[in-house]
Formats: C-alpha cells, structure tokens, sequence
C-alpha cells in the first residue's frame, strides 16, 4: 500500500490553503484527492466579486481567488488526483478512493485532513407540496448551469430562502434577463450577508418577503406558477394569506449542510449542531491525526475565513507528522510515553450559552495552544445591543458590546493563552450573549 | 429637495439612512458612524458596481468564461454593459486579466477574464 505523510480530503479552496500550509510546514510527501475534474471547488461557478477583502486586501472573484491558491499550490508542486472520489476513510488512515485511472486504490496516510465542504439542503427535505416538474433547482445548481456550462435556466423566477447563494443567484438571473419576481424567506430575518441584501435586491428593485413560504408548487411538466404563504411565529403557513405568482423556475436556497459521509464512516464525534465534526483548537477531531477544515466543519460565509481556518489545520497536522516521525526515533532509544515534545495536555470544553448556537473549536488545550486561539462561532436570533462574554469557571474574562449580532454572519473572538494563566485548574470556557 | 433611503452596507449594522440633498448640500442622517455618512454621499452623487458575467469561449477545454469590468462602473450603465456581455465570446487560450471587451458601454472600462481557459488539444 502506498504510503503519504498527508492525504487532504477535497481540492477546494479549504483543501488547497491546508496543502499549501503543510508544506511551508516542511511536509513534502502530501497528496490532495479532488473529485471535480479541476481544483478550487465552489468558487470556480462563484463567478462574482467580493471574495480576497481579508486574505489578499483586494477584491476579487471566486475563480480568480481560487487561482491564486491553485497556483500556490502548483508553485509547491503539491500532488493531486482529479476526477478522484473518496469512498471510505478507516480509523488507520487508510483512505480508499475510486478513478478511471487506477480503479480502487486505497493509501495510508499518517495524517488526513479532511475538507470535503458541504452541500444544498434539497427540496426533499422541505415537505412542499406539489408534483415534480422541471424548474425547481437548488440555488447552486442553477449557479453552476448558468456560470459554468452556459445555461439560462430560466426565465420568470421565485427564489425561496434568502441565503447568500439566494441573493447572488436572484441579481445573476436580472443580469441575464430573467425576471425575479420575489425572494421568499421563512424566518424573520435574512440569513445572508446585508451587502448581498442591498447589492443583489435593493439595486434591482427584487422584493424580499420574510416570514413567508413556499405552500404549493403548481405545473406537471414544468413549474407554472407557486403559491406563497405568510407564516406564523411558529413557521406554519397562515390560512387566507396565500399569494399567486406564475414562474417558470423556483431556486431553493435553504441552508447548506457539510458532507460528513466519510467523516461518520471513520466515526469520529460529530456536533449536532454544526453537523460538521467536534474539533480541539489544532482542529483535530476526536480521532487522532484527522483534522478537519472549512465548510465540512461549520458553513463559512467568507473564504477568507476558509482559507485562514484551513492553513491552521494544515500547520497542525504537519506537525503531528512531525512529533509522531520524532517520537518513532525516540523509542527505539527509551520509552516515552507522551507524544515528543508534547507536556500533557488539559482540554478544557468550551460551551455555547444564552443565544450563542455553537463555538469551533469545542474544546481547547490551555497547555498545548498556540499564543492565541480564533473561536468561531454563530448566533440563534437577531439581536441589538448586547455583549459578548466569555467567562472561565464562572469569571468574566471579556466582554465585547455588539451593535448587532446575526445568525448569518458568523462572529469570532480570539482567546489569548496568557489569559489562562491564572486558571490552571480551569474546567470549562463559556460564550454567550448578554443584554446588560 | 430629493430625500433618499438608503441601507449602510459599511459593517453588518446596517443603519437606515436618509440623504437629503439640496442643491449642491448633501445631509446624511441615521448613521452611526463616519463610514455611512461616506457610503451615503457616494450613494447618492455616483452610485458604482463592479458587474461580473461569463462569455462563451470557443476552442477550450470548458465552453464558458467568467468576466468582470476591471474596475466599478456607474450603476446606471449596469444593463447596457451586460448587453455587450451577452454579445461578446472569446477565443481560447484565455488567461486572467484578458481583455474581452476593450471599452465596454462608453464607460471606458475593460471587461476581462477571470479565469484562465486552455486551449483544446
């Protein structure tokens, strides 16, 4: 079987930024296996701008970003297979993947990270009645018909879900002649960046019903029209407030969930939550050597933050490459029973509370950790004017006022390791929101 | 005198601001900060967007190619440049920065490529 120090799950822009970071961290034997026929993942059919701001300090588009990592890459010359689906991950690291190339081949890695990113919640999993005719597609889909193979997808559209991939797609279609008639979204509030809001929307004159939802979706053969419904407090159509629209398409753009197969398979611990894998500041997952990053481990709305997240996991698995290939020298000399240079570790959890969903990395080693630790994390509402906290066993270590807070845009803070200095005993880290 | 609403996109605050504007005098208020009094006055005197396509490209190994103007353009040229767009294609190998388009809708600003297409072997 043959042998790599890392196998990187996903060619994306995750995948590259943690190939990219691995080999600055001196690993030479890394291969990325990419399923797509070319490396970058969503950004290739991300064709607007908006995306470097943080990274490069300039704006670019997806595929221009995309080509900056490829060439990163390239410039390493850092290993790929394209066209190259992965099909099982085992607790030894030995990942099994399927090409037309080698058939079935399996490799053993000594780390895997994993950066498979995620995919649209589907219609099947909405519950809207209705046959099943031709011109309802997820937001994605219709981007990459439209952007990648020349499509037009459709002419007279309703989009239900305002996430980001929403908004894009409803400007996307005005440019290119569609009418969109109204942007549907069940919750109270939008779950996409207000930029996109304001620049995809408002520019276009692109109505915004919130608190509303697709109840019935008419056509046999194609989409004729779809019926929207206003909702309750508790997210149930409100009889007598159905509206009409006649449309030819109907994009979904209803959340996005990150692809796990292969992280359940190996049976690492999974976050309800996040539906990605739990993870230590070194975003390793519970088992060891198996480190996960970008979408596959909570949905991002910036690649900047994709990429940063990413290039830590890649410096983290180098060096567990590094300290396991240390510690086999060391043995044959005295037995050791920590990993080389590694002092025991304290994991300490760290806990969401009070309108905060969840924190990344959930548990974090005081002992072990860089200088500072980025803790991304969401929030369950809108909400104004209230303080982040964090505290340690109780005490108050920081306290940040928020204008606004909302679930789709992810905030972050950063724990410093002199901070826990005092707290050698410390047995939990809470994050939550508070009013006053 | 021509009132406006507008939403600061500057932060996800989002503050709801309304430009009054008088003559050659521009007020901007509900703002809470410096930045949306900015984004308010560039708003309202020249709204600009970067517009961003993709062209057909013929002779490469994919069939389209995503464009952009190379930098923002008045926002009321936005559907006459996107009609130069629909009509335009390019001819593979294309690299980034390719000029498609060399003067797009009298703006005097480029449509470039976005991404490099290899030519067919």
């Amino acid at each position: 079987m043959m042998e790599h120090d890392i196998v990187i799950i996903g060619g994306g822009p995750a995948g590259l930024a943690a190939a990219v970071a691995a080999r600055k961290a001196g690993i030479q034997d890394i291969l990325i296996l990419e399923r797509d026929s070319c490396l970058g993942g969503i950004l290739n059919q991300c064709i607007h701008n908006g995306f470097g701001l943080h990274t490069f300090k300039e704006e670019l588009t997806g595929p221009e970003y995309a080509a900056r990592y490829i060439a990163m890459a390239e410039e390493e010359k850092i290993p790929y297979r394209l066209n190259t689906m992965v099909i099982d991950i085992s607790k030894e690291k030995e990942v099994t993947f399927i090409n037309r190339e080698e058939g079935l081949s399996t490799v053993k890695a000594k780390a895997v990270i994993l950066a498979m990113g995620c995919r649209e919640r589907p219609r099947g999993a909405l519950n809207i009645p209705g046959y099943r005719p031709a011109g309802i597609y997820s937001a994605g889909t219709a981007q990459r018909l439209m952007n990648i193979e020349g499509y037009s997808v459709g002419k007279e559209v309703v989009i239900l879900g305002s996430g980001d991939i929403g908004l894009i797609m409803a400007r996307r279609m005005t440019l290119e002649g569609a009418k969109v008639k109204v942007v549907a979204e069940l919750m109270p509030y939008s779950g996409g960046l207000k930029r996109n809001i304001v620049q995809c929307l408002d520019d276009y004159g692109i109505p915004l019903k919130l608190s509303h939802t697709v109840v019935d979706i008419q056509g046999k053969e194609r989409v004729t029209g779809i019926t929207l419904a206003e909702v309750g407090p508790d997210r149930k159509p409100i009889p007598g407030t159905e509206e009409h629209y006649d449309c030819d398409t109907l994009l979904l753009s209803v959340g996005l969930i990150p692809e796990n197969e292969l992280s359940r398979g190996i049976g690492v611990t999974m976050s309800p939550v996040t539906s990605g894998p739990e993870v230590n500041d070194c975003l390793e997952t519970s088992q060891e050597g198996i480190f996960a990053c970008g979408n596959v481990l909570h949905v991002h709305d910036l690649v900047d933050y994709v990429s940063e997240e990413a290039t830590l996991a890649g410096r983290n698995a180098a060096a567990y490459v590094q300290a396991m290939e240390k510690s086999s020298e060391e043995e044959s000399g005295e037995e050791s029973g920590e990993k080389a240079g590694k002092k025991a570790g304290h994991q300490v959890p760290l806990k969401a509370e009070n309108g905060v969903r969840y924190t990344v990395p959930q548990t974090l080693d005081i002992v072990n950790m860089q200088d500072s630790v980025t803790v991304r994390f969401r929030v369950a509402d809108v909400y104004k004017d209230r303080y982040i906290t964090v505290s340690y066993d109780g005490n108050t270590v920081l306290r940040r006022k928020k204008k606004v807070l909302a679930p789709g845009e992810m905030e972050q803070i950063v724990l410093k390791k002199e901070s826990f200095s005092d707290y050698p005993e410390l047995k939990n880290i809470v994050i939550r929101t508070e009013v006053e | 005198m021509e009132v406006r609403e507008l939403i600061c996109i500057g932060c996800p605050l989002g503050c709801p601001l309304t430009v009054r504007m008088e003559g050659s005098e521009i007020s901007v208020t509900g703002n809470t900060c410096k930045r949306g009094e900015d984004y308010a006055k560039k708003e309202v005197l020249s709204p600009t967007r970067i517009v961003t396509s993709s062209v057909p490209v013929k002779g490469g190994v994919i069939g389209m190619v995503s464009v952009k103007t190379k930098s923002d353009i008045p926002k009321d040229k936005i559907f006459q440049v996107m009609k130069e767009i629909h009509e335009a294609s390019a001819q593979a190998p294309v690299a980034i920065g390719d000029v498609i388009i060399p003067d797009c809708a009298g703006t005097g600003i480029p449509v470039i490529a976005t991404k490099a297409v290899e030519a067919k072997a």
